[in-house]
């Protein structure tokens, strides 16, 4: 088994293809969306492959140490320009196909008009654990 | 076994150690230790007096870790207060554990994990599960506030007003695990009140019972946030709002307003009435004048600005939002709400879209995204 994360962006990947801001969906397909994502991680944690998952907010801040003694400086959020990660969740697969599959089928969640919304996720791999010398 | 009435004890049992001269922290582990035992040997043998037995069991485990720490002087206590069970001083201790784990000097967080270990009796586990904290985590913090108030004279008052907020956080925090905080919150406050002659105690109290009644209404099967207006009152726990009004009225009759007082009776109106529109809005914003003469508290201004809007009109309510901090919570969501009562569509639904990218929560910011939405589909032509 294998960690991979899959990340959500608000900005940054690139035009999904039914790229339609959400306010402007119906509400049934608000719901019908949000339902989408929660049977996907129910599914998956029944499979056993669910780790973990989190949203974030928007509102990011980027800071950095001035030194000993000073208050750090913070700055942005530089939104407009950079990447903004909307949240991630954290599966536990196989193999990396079942993690591209699983990375697709969270990507089609319906959207505007109820149809797949087709938005980019990036799917990156953790570090796994040295192998054991040993063995 | 019921392990309820066993953490009932706890508070009182750590009372009674301390009183017979343990340090707190040393009389907090060793009543976990005995209740651990408790749990292990009361199915098969239970004892005839369950508190006295948990007294002598902790004050063992006390005189056990006092050995350890210092042999010769352990074995000279052990010879010489060998506790004898049976009756046990039947004055409640428990109050000054409450001032005790809401010290001033804890934070909140620190606060509300020592009184949940203290005076609620959970485990460190437990806690940590309620706070989706690893158990590590938790254990740190709390003995981080152990040391903390380690020297603090007991006889001190305390001060009730943090006692209180500690208890509201518990409150707030809800559910999750195998702990429902909110009732363990009610629990608490129950205790308290019943030690203590002080109104605000309960009218925290009747805060608590009235939101709680309320709380199958609040959220769908699905999760979502259902709001006021649309709740199912036939989902409210009439039982728990009778109490909670009585319990209100009687502190309200003895004449020392709070604002934990003034805060359930906002929350007693909207239980007494049958839908929004039927609600006694003057009166609920004559008790936020109440609250704001009270705490002067930027939310209890945007709240209060909401309730205008409901009994004089949504440009009212538009102007009582005026010279709030831009970026107060939910003031934004306020402010879409208002706009779409006052028919200004377009604004609304920009606004309501704004809400949700500043919201705290999913379940909130799903909720705003949804009323977004919703706005914004009024606004397009018929088909």
């Amino acid at each position: 088994m294998a960690k991979y994360l899959l990340l959500k962006h608000y900005r940054g990947a690139p035009a999904s293809v039914n790229d339609v801001p959400m306010d402007q969906w119906t509400p049934e397909e608000v719901t019908a969306h949000i339902q989408y994502m929660r049977d996907f991680a129910t599914r998956l944690a029944e499979t056993g492959e669910f780790v973990s998952e989190q949203a974030l907010a928007p509102q990011g801040t980027w800071v950095r140490s001035d030194g000993e003694g000073r208050p750090p400086v913070t700055d942005g959020p530089f939104a407009e320009t950079k990447d903004l990660i909307a949240g991630w969740m954290i599966i536990d697969v196989d193999t990396y196909e079942r993690a591209l599959e699983l990375a697709g089928e969270l990507s089609a969640a319906p959207g505007a008009g109820g149809k797949p919304i087709h938005e980019w996720l990036e799917l990156r791999p953790f570090y796994g654990a040295p192998p054991t010398v040993t063995e | 076994m019921n392990e309820a009435l066993l953490r009932e004890l706890v508070p009182e049992v750590i009372g009674v150690l301390v009183r017979r001269g343990a340090e707190f922290a040393a009389a907090e582990d060793a009543v976990q230790e005995a209740l651990i035992r408790a749990l292990e040997t009361w199915p098969d043998d239970p004892p005839r007096d369950a508190k006295g037995w948990l007294i002598a069991a902790g004050w063992r485990k006390f005189l056990d870790a006092a050995r350890a720490e210092t042999s010769r002087r352990g074995r000279e206590l052990a010879v010489e207060v060998e506790p004898a069970a049976g009756p046990v001083p039947s004055t409640d201790d428990s109050l000054w554990l409450y001032f005790l784990c809401a010290h001033p000097s804890l934070s909140p967080g620190s606060a509300v994990a020592l009184t949940l270990r203290a005076v609620g009796g959970l485990t460190t586990r437990q806690i940590a599960a309620a706070y989706l904290a690893p158990e590590a985590t938790m254990a740190q913090r709390i003995s981080r506030a152990k040391k903390r108030i380690t020297g603090v004279p007991l006889n001190q008052p305390g001060d009730l007003a943090t006692v209180l907020r500690v208890l509201y956080l518990v409150f707030n925090e809800g559910y999750s695990g195998d702990v429902d905080l909110a009732a363990e919150a009610i629990r608490l406050t129950r205790q308290l009140a019943a030690s203590t002659d002080e109104p605000e105690v309960s009218g925290l109290l009747a805060l608590m019972l009235l939101h709680h009644a309320r709380r199958a209404s609040r959220t769908g099967s699905d999760g979502r946030l259902i709001p006021l207006a649309v709740q199912d009152r036939s989902l409210w726990d009439t039982v728990l709002i009778t109490e909670g009004v009585e319990i209100l009225q009687s502190a309200l009759a003895r004449d020392r307003l709070g604002e934990y007082q003034a805060q359930a009776a906002i929350a007693a109106l909207h239980t007494d009435a049958p839908s929004t529109a039927e609600t006694d809005w003057v009166q609920v914003v004559e008790w936020y004048d109440e609250l704001l003469q009270l705490t002067d508290s930027p939310v209890v201004r945007l709240n209060r600005a909401v309730a205008v809007g409901e009994a004089d009109g949504p440009r009212a309510g538009l102007a009582a939002l005026t010279d709030l901090d831009p970026d107060l919570p939910r003031l934004t969501a306020a402010r879409a709400y208002l706009h779409e009562r006052a028919g200004v569509l377009e604004q609304a639904a920009a606004l309501y879209a704004e809400a949700a990218r500043v919201a705290t929560n999913v379940p909130e910011r799903d909720h705003l995204t949804r009323e977004a939405a919703r706005v914004r589909q009024l606004l397009r032509p018929a088909h």
